[in-house]
């Protein structure tokens, strides 16, 4: 089974470019399910399956979302291969712009859109960096210099990367995102496999229900900002 | 040029007088250089273990990185699309499976209309020439460049840099006064002087606009007729791809004929999706879709482009009514003798030929 994972801030389009890309998978022969992973609850696997596509959610609650998915997702690839799948497309949310749940040898792809703004690549860190597709949504609204300009800027950030604007909508650009996802390798476990790059981390009163805001109650993993510079 | 050249062997002042747009690099890295008679080396042995790590690097792989990037910009390979003399699509099949009746091939200067009814399969002719299908694509079209299969590298490589595209949904939406936005366009394209290309941009849609363009406006409170001449102005000017594929002019606002002359003149592809007997005149030839596939090709003939005259003479007259209306007056007087006696002063005129 092939195992790709898509990740990108919220509202990027994630959920719309896969959906176009399992369509194009599909014509070529590859069935394709998707686990979600996201916060506090998440609606997309219904869409998933309302589009006849397998789906499953896992919900982090109150733990960080990536640490959540690094401790679930080979079990996640198992489920896929149980289900019989070709392709499983793992999809989560990049809500602190830190976030890279990015595997080696496995296809990493990032989902930004053009009206986040052109400082945005900047902004975004290994989500967006460590990626080997990096998909442009929301080309069909702004303008070509800003396209250009937004590209540029990513350029900047992921040299190395293919680039591919996909429309959610019409989902022009989607096969040759599907073309990239049907060229990868097989993944059948990802057990002795290692991330691209470290998750956040944190270990401190506060991850562990601290509610109160008072230094004699911060302990652990602290960094605090100089304002004396 | 050696990595140990460019890490070790000059200073970062060195580096950034010769290679400008390493400057830019860095500062998207935010890689402080307080001292720039100091190597890439030195530089970031300054930066604490900290920041490559927030940054998802490593000292040594960001070392690689800045290398690899002189190198790129040293070899120019930012511009791997080279010229494009030619851009061909070979039959495939229509949504039906039945063989598509002929392919097309378009060539920079030119404007190819693309028509057929909604649904007809216009913008799957579009995203086989973005992805340079090559029979693996529903349709089973290939898409030669300069009358060659493109490589794999290529295909990814040129794919979303070979179409730039305008339609009517698109917007600015950045928050920026029109000169500077377009200087920041300049300046991601590696131009040489960006403020003056910047000038030239704006020149260039105030002559399609009828309302001139305040480079200190923000581009987001521009009119539609002026966010569209600036749109197509600059990609004229400073978009990087070679095929424009234009969603429909519209009539208001902007001068439509200038405008194809404008991207015409800076050797670009032309490709308008357009129902517009005017638009349609001015272009080289129509390619007519079907049921997903090309039914024909037709050249604009001579008869056609005769026509033209008249029709701009009508679009003309049509614009004065509009005036009048816009101005608060009646409408009384006997069109069809305004119009004619119109016509015929036009006819005996020339200057309606094609573009260019």
């Amino acid at each position: 089974m092939k195992f790709v994972t898509v990740a990108g801030p919220p509202s990027a389009g994630k959920t719309s470019v896969i959906l176009n890309t399992i369509g194009r998978l599909r014509e070529r022969g590859l069935e394709s399910g998707v686990i979600k992973f996201d916060c506090l609850s998440s609606s997309d696997a219904a869409t998933y399956r309302r589009h006849g596509i397998t789906a499953k959610v896992g919900l982090a609650g109150n733990l960080c979302p990536d640490h959540f998915f690094i401790t679930n997702v080979d079990q996640a690839v198992q489920w896929g291969r149980r289900q019989g799948l070709d392709v499983l497309i793992s999809e989560s949310a990049g809500l602190c712009n830190r976030c890279s749940p990015h595997v080696k040898d496995v296809l990493a792809v990032c989902v930004i859109d053009n009206l986040a703004g052109v400082g945005t690549p900047d902004k975004i860190g290994p989500m967006l960096r460590f990626a080997d597709v990096i998909v442009v949504t929301k080309g069909d609204i702004v303008s070509q210099a800003e396209r250009e300009v937004f590209t540029a800027g990513i350029r900047k950030v992921n040299r190395l990367a293919r680039i591919i604007p996909v429309n959610g909508i019409t989902g022009q650009g989607a096969f040759a995102l599907g073309r990239c996802i049907a060229d990868t390798g097989d993944t059948d476990s990802l057990l002795t496999r290692h991330l691209r790059f470290t998750l956040p981390s944190a270990l401190c009163s506060y991850c562990v229900g601290q509610t109160r805001i008072d230094p004699a109650f911060q302990a652990g993993n602290l960094r605090r900002i100089r304002f004396d510079t | 040029m050696s990595a140990e050249d460019v890490l070790v062997g000059r200073s970062v002042g060195d580096l950034i007088a010769e290679f400008p747009y390493v400057e830019n690099y860095f500062a998207a890295i935010r890689l402080e250089v307080l001292d720039p008679s100091r190597s890439v080396v030195e530089i970031l042995n300054e930066h604490p273990e900290e920041y490559f790590h927030d940054y998802g690097t490593s000292r040594a792989d960001l070392a690689a990185d800045i290398v690899d990037f002189v190198e790129q910009v040293r070899s120019q390979t930012e511009d791997r699309l080279g010229a494009i003399t030619s851009v061909t699509v070979l039959p495939g099949r229509d949504k039906a499976g039945r063989p598509e009746a002929c392919g097309l091939t378009v060539r920079p200067g030119e404007v190819t209309c693309i028509v057929g009814p909604t649904g007809a399969g216009k913008s799957r002719l579009l995203e086989d020439i973005e992805c340079l299908a090559q029979t693996d694509t529903p349709s089973g079209r290939r898409v030669l460049i300069n009358g060659a299969e493109p490589t794999d590298e290529q295909r990814y490589d040129l794919g979303h840099r070979l179409v730039a595209q305008l339609t009517q949904n698109m917007n600015f939406v950045i928050d920026l006064p029109a000169g500077e936005f377009i200087a920041l366009h300049a300046e991601s394209r590696e131009v040489a002087s960006p403020e003056r290309v910047a000038v030239e941009v704006i020149a260039g849609a105030n002559s399609l606009a009828g309302e001139p363009i305040d480079p200190a406006t923000p581009v987001t409170q521009l009119s539609g007729g002026q966010s569209r001449a600036l749109m197509i102005a600059d990609t004229a000017l400073l978009s990087a791809s070679p095929i424009v594929l234009i969603d429909e002019i519209e009539n208001a606002g902007i001068d439509r004929r200038r405008a194809l002359d404008l991207l015409v003149g800076r050797d670009k592809i032309v490709l308008m999706s357009t129902h517009d007997p005017i638009l349609a005149l001015l272009g080289d030839r129509r390619v007519v879709i079907e049921g997903g596939g090309v039914r024909s090709v037709l050249a604009t003939t001579e008869a056609e482009r005769a026509n033209l005259a008249f029709l701009t003479a009508v679009d003309e007259q049509l614009r004065d009514l509009r005036d009048r209306i816009r101005r608060g007056e009646r409408v009384e007087s006997d069109l069809a003798e305004e119009f004619t006696e119109c016509w015929k002063t036009r006819a005996s005129r020339s200057g309606d030929g094609p573009l260019r």
